[in-house]
């Protein structure tokens, strides 16, 4: 949202720091998309065995249902931490101006 | 005859003094004690003449004074200003606002009689 | 017998840990000491009110009846907690910067502060969370009978008590003490927060403790587990599409819109930077919350008899294979769960009750803050307290009502469907500046009718006759509840869910975009949207002639003095002003208005300041600031700004000065003449008097020693005249030589007390405060003549029928305050800043001073390394005699 606005008011080029930063933020911002496109993969899974037939594919048991979407959630809590930790925003200066 | 005065001041000791040496003159001496009704009361009483003090509670003297002047029947009422404000200004004040004579605290008891006897007299 | 007994026994100290855990965190935030209360950990385990008993218990009969779907319900939240940077960022620096109390107060604030608004969030809220909390009643209900069927002395136990009840009680107890012990400008909760952490481990532990012992105790490890999931009846994958995509949006917009989450995320929020903790930490936790739900229900379904309630194996299965450790402390984790959520939604909804709906009704019977009879605080207070009783018999009535039967089982999902209806306006709210509040409130109805009439009412069996259910109401095919338009065949909550919101989005933004916006929400939308771009404040409070002592006296009532005195003071001195009270300017009044947003939300602080400046009024550079936001102008006039604030800071200053100086000239003058009139009348006096005495002969001897005495009176008032003169030109000019010595304040108090012959006045003069334990280190007698000085004061000026002086000792900050307030009609504001100047008298009543007394005193209390002030807004006119800590001896 504040992408166009600041384009004159921010320098062309940041320091590599900053740089860094914008593009962590960045990460955070598509965390969410990845995490949705992930979990949407069930919506392909077969759902019966007819189904399954149909598209020439095993039914999917419940324990690798289980064990994707716990994974998908570990990978993703994983991240978030990876990114918090290298992350740094302080609270009362507007951290999301420019690019 | 005996003249009326009414004395208009709010220190209870100085009332006392000036009540003492007129009645010892010969005035009949009336007194009253603040600014708020002094006009009704002059009015009321009629007296032959008025001292008035400046500052009063409720209202200055001059303001009694102005509304006196502005009254037909006491429009020539003599009127002396007493006060223990003493400046030139003052005594402006007192002549604008129509007194016949100003004197200033504290006084001589003997110029006061002298000056309310002249003022009568006229 | 016994087991039950010991159920309760432990159930009973568990809630005793609580509160010990809440009253201590308590203490710890108020001495200070509560650095660990605001660590990110305690911020991510209270997130955890999200997982109700709802979680702990039904999502094991959830998957023991559907397999996986359970899993919608904790992907949703982790999405959003995932995905902070987007949403929960904005919401909590929005919460933070306008004071926010509740998601009622945050979108009538964004709304131009509507109070309609706030009442339509705050009744959809109510119908949606009171079956929520009667779903927890029950749930611990159920696990108690869980214990008693296994126990033969239990049943009849169970029966003749009434556990909903009971603990009903004991939570709107616990809420009451924990919840409305202040009335805190941020609303926030420290015991309460810590005690719904410790319970946040608890249910943690316990789940995991069940899954650990059901793997590897009865399946006998990962493996075997696994085949045995796979060789259930919940064995593949059969979700159905629509239902998990729509189930996890719906959690993911619950999460964001449950008055109990706001709470938690936004309101006790102690600083932004704890979102990044818990945006990995809270997914993390709400994995392992769902991670053995699977593996108990197969281990259940396998092991417990046919038609036993799979709610309840999370208990059961621990039971039945005698580990009644485990039972028992799985019993404690649902517990924990019921109890935090229904301490937090209580809490919640009763903030949004009192400040939207008790509060206005009680400022309109009162005529407003500022006439009304009593303490407001005490208002807000009582009308917490009422609503959170209100909020738990709700909950136990609709408990009662609704028999306790499985109906409440779906009532979580339902309840999700209610609050989601605030989605479109809250989200709306702070990304769209052009949303407006009739689009807002054109979207919650529909959406709220929608819901009521496709979701909640058919869920409730009797709500709707059958003919409507099968043939639409008047036989209209196509408004049919659970087919609208006629489209068939979609799951009952899909359906319900997908029309509601659709159509709530949909006329949100269409009477968005046909309706135009008041300046004031406009103002706010700006505020709300570009929250990250400026934190200045909303200049919606003109001038006028605001009367700053009436906003004293209306904001002391609902904050407190101290709090209001501080802020005044503060205030007064940010515009250079010396004293209590600051102009009126804008940017105060918002201030101040946000500060009582704090305690009766928005809408109400709004109408409060209305109440005493007139009318609502914003002025076309307030338009204007509006319309020319782009990013340049934003840095450009920034920077002006804080030129212009400097220079009309400077200017006023100047101008306080100049007037100061011009009155001070004008005094000048008038003091000669002054000291000339003081010394004459006295003067005046004694010399008529002496003249008698020498001119008239014959004077009777009583009259004689009476004209004496009257001159002896005004000698000595002269001489006091004169003592009065020099001692305020010895201490202007700092020729004084103090003579300290130790004392009690009380001491020092008693005596000036007894000085001004107090026991000879009708004035009444009352002390309080701890004075006996104060020790002073001071110039007592100048103390003392400085109380006697105030004391007498009140004893000529107060002008009550039944006069009376307070006395009230406070130690505060370091410092002794000593107020003197009489119940007077005090004095007026323009007097106030020259009552301490020399020869000021307020009237020209004759009190028998030279107007010299005060201006004495506070030279001496300045010598004495002191103050002394005016205190305005006490009802009478009150002065404040404060000495630093330093005079302070250690105290016995």
């Amino acid at each position: 949202m504040t992408d166009t606005m600041t384009d004159k008011a921010s320098p062309l080029f940041l320091e590599r720091r900053s740089y860094r930063q914008r593009r962590l933020m960045d990460a955070a911002r598509l965390l969410p998309v990845l995490a949705a496109l992930l979990w949407l993969v069930p919506l392909l899974w077969p759902r019966s065995a007819a189904q399954a037939e149909a598209a020439g594919a095993a039914t999917v048991t419940s324990s690798s249902a289980i064990l994707y979407i716990f994974g998908v959630w570990t990978l993703l809590a994983v991240i978030a931490f990876v990114l918090s930790l290298t992350m740094d925003i302080k609270p009362d200066t507007p951290t999301d101006r420019g690019l | 005859m005996t003249k009326r005065v009414l004395i208009i001041e709010d220190e209870p000791n100085i009332i006392e003094a000036i009540s003492f040496i007129l009645s010892r003159d010969g005035w009949s001496v009336d007194t009253h004690s603040n600014g708020h009704d002094a006009v009704a009361v002059v009015l009321m009483r009629a007296p032959d003449l008025v001292i008035l003090d400046v500052m009063l509670p409720g209202r200055s003297g001059y303001d009694i004074l102005t509304d006196l002047r502005a009254q037909p029947e006491t429009r020539d009422l003599p009127v002396l200003i007493l006060t223990a404000r003493g400046q030139a200004r003052d005594r402006e004040l007192a002549e604008k606002a129509g007194a016949s004579h100003f004197m200033t605290k504290p006084f001589s008891n003997a110029d006061v009689i002298e000056a309310l006897n002249a003022l009568v007299a006229q | 017998m016994a087991t039950l007994n010991i159920l309760i026994a432990v159930c009973l100290t568990y809630v005793a840990l609580l509160f010990a855990v809440a009253f201590m965190a308590e203490r710890a935030a108020l001495q200070g000491r509560g650095n660990w209360l605001r660590s990110p950990w305690i911020y991510t385990l209270s997130l955890s009110v999200y997982c109700t008993a709802w979680t702990f218990y039904g999502a094991v009969g959830y998957a023991a009846r559907s397999g996986l779907e359970y899993v919608t319900i904790y992907l949703g939240p982790s999405l959003v907690m995932v995905g902070w940077w987007w949403a929960l960022r904005k919401m909590v620096r929005i919460g933070r910067t306008q004071r926010i109390t509740s998601v009622a107060d945050l979108i009538s604030s964004r709304y131009g502060k509507s109070g309609l608004l706030a009442v339509c969030v705050t009744l959809l809220a109510v119908i949606g969370i009171t079956p929520y909390i009667s779903l927890q009643l029950q749930s611990v209900t159920l696990s108690f009978s869980s214990f008693a069927t296994s126990d033969p002395g239990g049943i009849a136990l169970m029966e003749s008590h009434d556990t909903a009840l009971w603990v009903a009680i004991g939570l709107a107890l616990f809420t009451i003490l924990f919840g409305t012990r202040n009335l805190d400008a941020n609303e926030r909760h420290h015991g309460v927060v810590m005690a719904i952490a410790v319970e946040a481990v608890v249910k943690l532990c316990a789940l995991i403790a069940v899954g650990v012992f059901v793997v590897w105790g009865v399946a006998g490890g990962i493996g075997p587990m696994m085949e045995r999931i796979d060789a259930s009846e919940i064995g593949t994958w059969q979700m159905d599409g629509g239902r998990w995509v729509g189930l996890t949006f719906l959690s993911a917009a619950a999460f964001l819109t449950l008055p109990r989450m706001f709470q938690v995320l936004v309101v006790e929020n102690e600083d932004e930077r704890h979102l990044r903790t818990a945006a990995w930490a809270f997914p993390t936790y709400l994995m392992l919350m769902s991670l053995f739900v699977v593996p108990i229900a197969v281990v259940g379904l396998d092991l417990m008899p046919a038609g036993s309630n799979p709610d309840q194996f999370v208990l059961t299965v621990p039971l039945t294979q005698g580990q009644e450790g485990l039972a028992m402390l799985s019993f404690l984790g649902g517990f924990s769960s019921a109890t935090s959520m229904v301490i937090v939604a209580a809490i919640a909804l009763s903030t949004m009750v009192s400040n939207h709906i008790v509060m206005p009704i009680f400022l309109r019977l009162t005529q407003g803050g500022a006439g009304g009879p009593s303490d407001v605080r005490h208002v807000v207070i009582m009308a917490r307290r009422l609503s959170i009783g209100l909020v738990l018999a709700l909950g136990y009535l609709y408990y009662k009502i609704s028999g306790g039967g499985t109906a409440l089982a779906a009532i979580g999902l339902v309840s999700f469907a209610g609050l989601a209806q605030l989605l479109p306006a809250m989200m709306g709210g702070i990304f769209w500046r052009g949303a407006t509040r009739n689009g807002a409130f054109a979207g919650l109805v529909v959406g709220f009718v929608l819901w009521t009439y496709c979701l909640l009412l058919p869920q409730f069996g009797n709500g709707l006759p059958p003919s409507v259910l099968e043939q639409g109401p008047w036989g209209i095919g196509w408004l049919r509840p659970q087919a609208l338009f006629g489209i068939e065949g979609v799951d009952p909550l899909l359906h319900a869910v997908m029309w509601s919101l659709s159509l709530n989005t949909a006329f949100f933004i269409l009477v968005s975009l046909v309706s135009f916006p008041s300046p004031l929400e406009r103002l706010q939308g700006a505020q709300f949207v570009n929250i990250f771009e400026r934190s200045g404040n909303p200049q919606s409070w003109k001038g006028g002639i605001a009367q700053s002592e009436d906003l004293m006296i209306m904001a002391q009532r609902i904050l407190g003095p101290a709090e209001v005195q501080a802020f005044f003071q503060s205030e007064a001195a940010r515009q250079g002003l010396a004293g209590f009270l600051p102009e009126p300017s804008p940017d105060f009044l918002a201030r101040l208005e946000r500060e009582l947003s704090g305690a009766v939300g928005g809408a109400t602080a709004h109408a409060m300041v209305a109440q005493i400046m007139g009318a609502a009024s914003v002025s076309v550079e307030d338009l204007l600031a509006v319309a020319d936001e782009t990013a340049q102008m934003m840095e450009y006039s920034s920077q002006l700004e804080a030129k212009s604030n400097e220079l009309t800071r400077t200017a006023r200053q100047l101008r306080a000065a100049n007037d100061k100086l011009t009155q001070l000239s004008v005094q000048k003058d008038a003091f000669l003449s002054q000291i000339s009139h003081e010394l004459r009348t006295p003067m005046t006096s004694i010399r008529a008097f002496s003249e008698i005495l020498r001119d008239a002969e014959g004077l009777k001897p009583e009259d004689l020693t009476r004209y004496a005495s009257i001159i002896h009176a005004e000698a000595i008032r002269l001489t006091r005249l004169l003592d009065d003169l020099l001692d305020l030109s010895v201490l202007e000019n700092g020729q004084v030589s103090l003579n300290l010595r130790d004392g009690r304040l009380s001491d020092v108090i008693a005596h000036a007390i007894a000085a001004a012959g107090s026991d000879m006045h009708p004035l009444r003069v009352r002390r309080v405060g701890p004075a006996e334990g104060i020790f002073l280190t001071t110039d007592l007698d100048r103390l003392a003549q400085v109380f006697i000085n105030l004391i007498a004061n009140a004893q000529k000026y107060c002008d009550a029928p039944r006069p009376e002086l307070t006395i009230a000792v406070t130690r505060r900050e370091g410092r002794i305050l000593v107020d003197f307030i009489d119940n007077g009609a005090g004095i007026p504001p323009e007097s106030q800043g020259m009552i301490f100047e020399k020869f000021y008298r307020i009237s020209d009543r004759q009190a028998g001073g030279a107007g010299l007394g005060l201006a004495i005193c506070r030279e001496i209390m300045d010598r004495l390394g002191g103050t002394l002030g005016y205190l305005p807004g006490q009802g009478g006119a009150a002065f404040r005699v404060s000495l630093p800590v330093a005079q302070r001896m250690a105290a016995q």
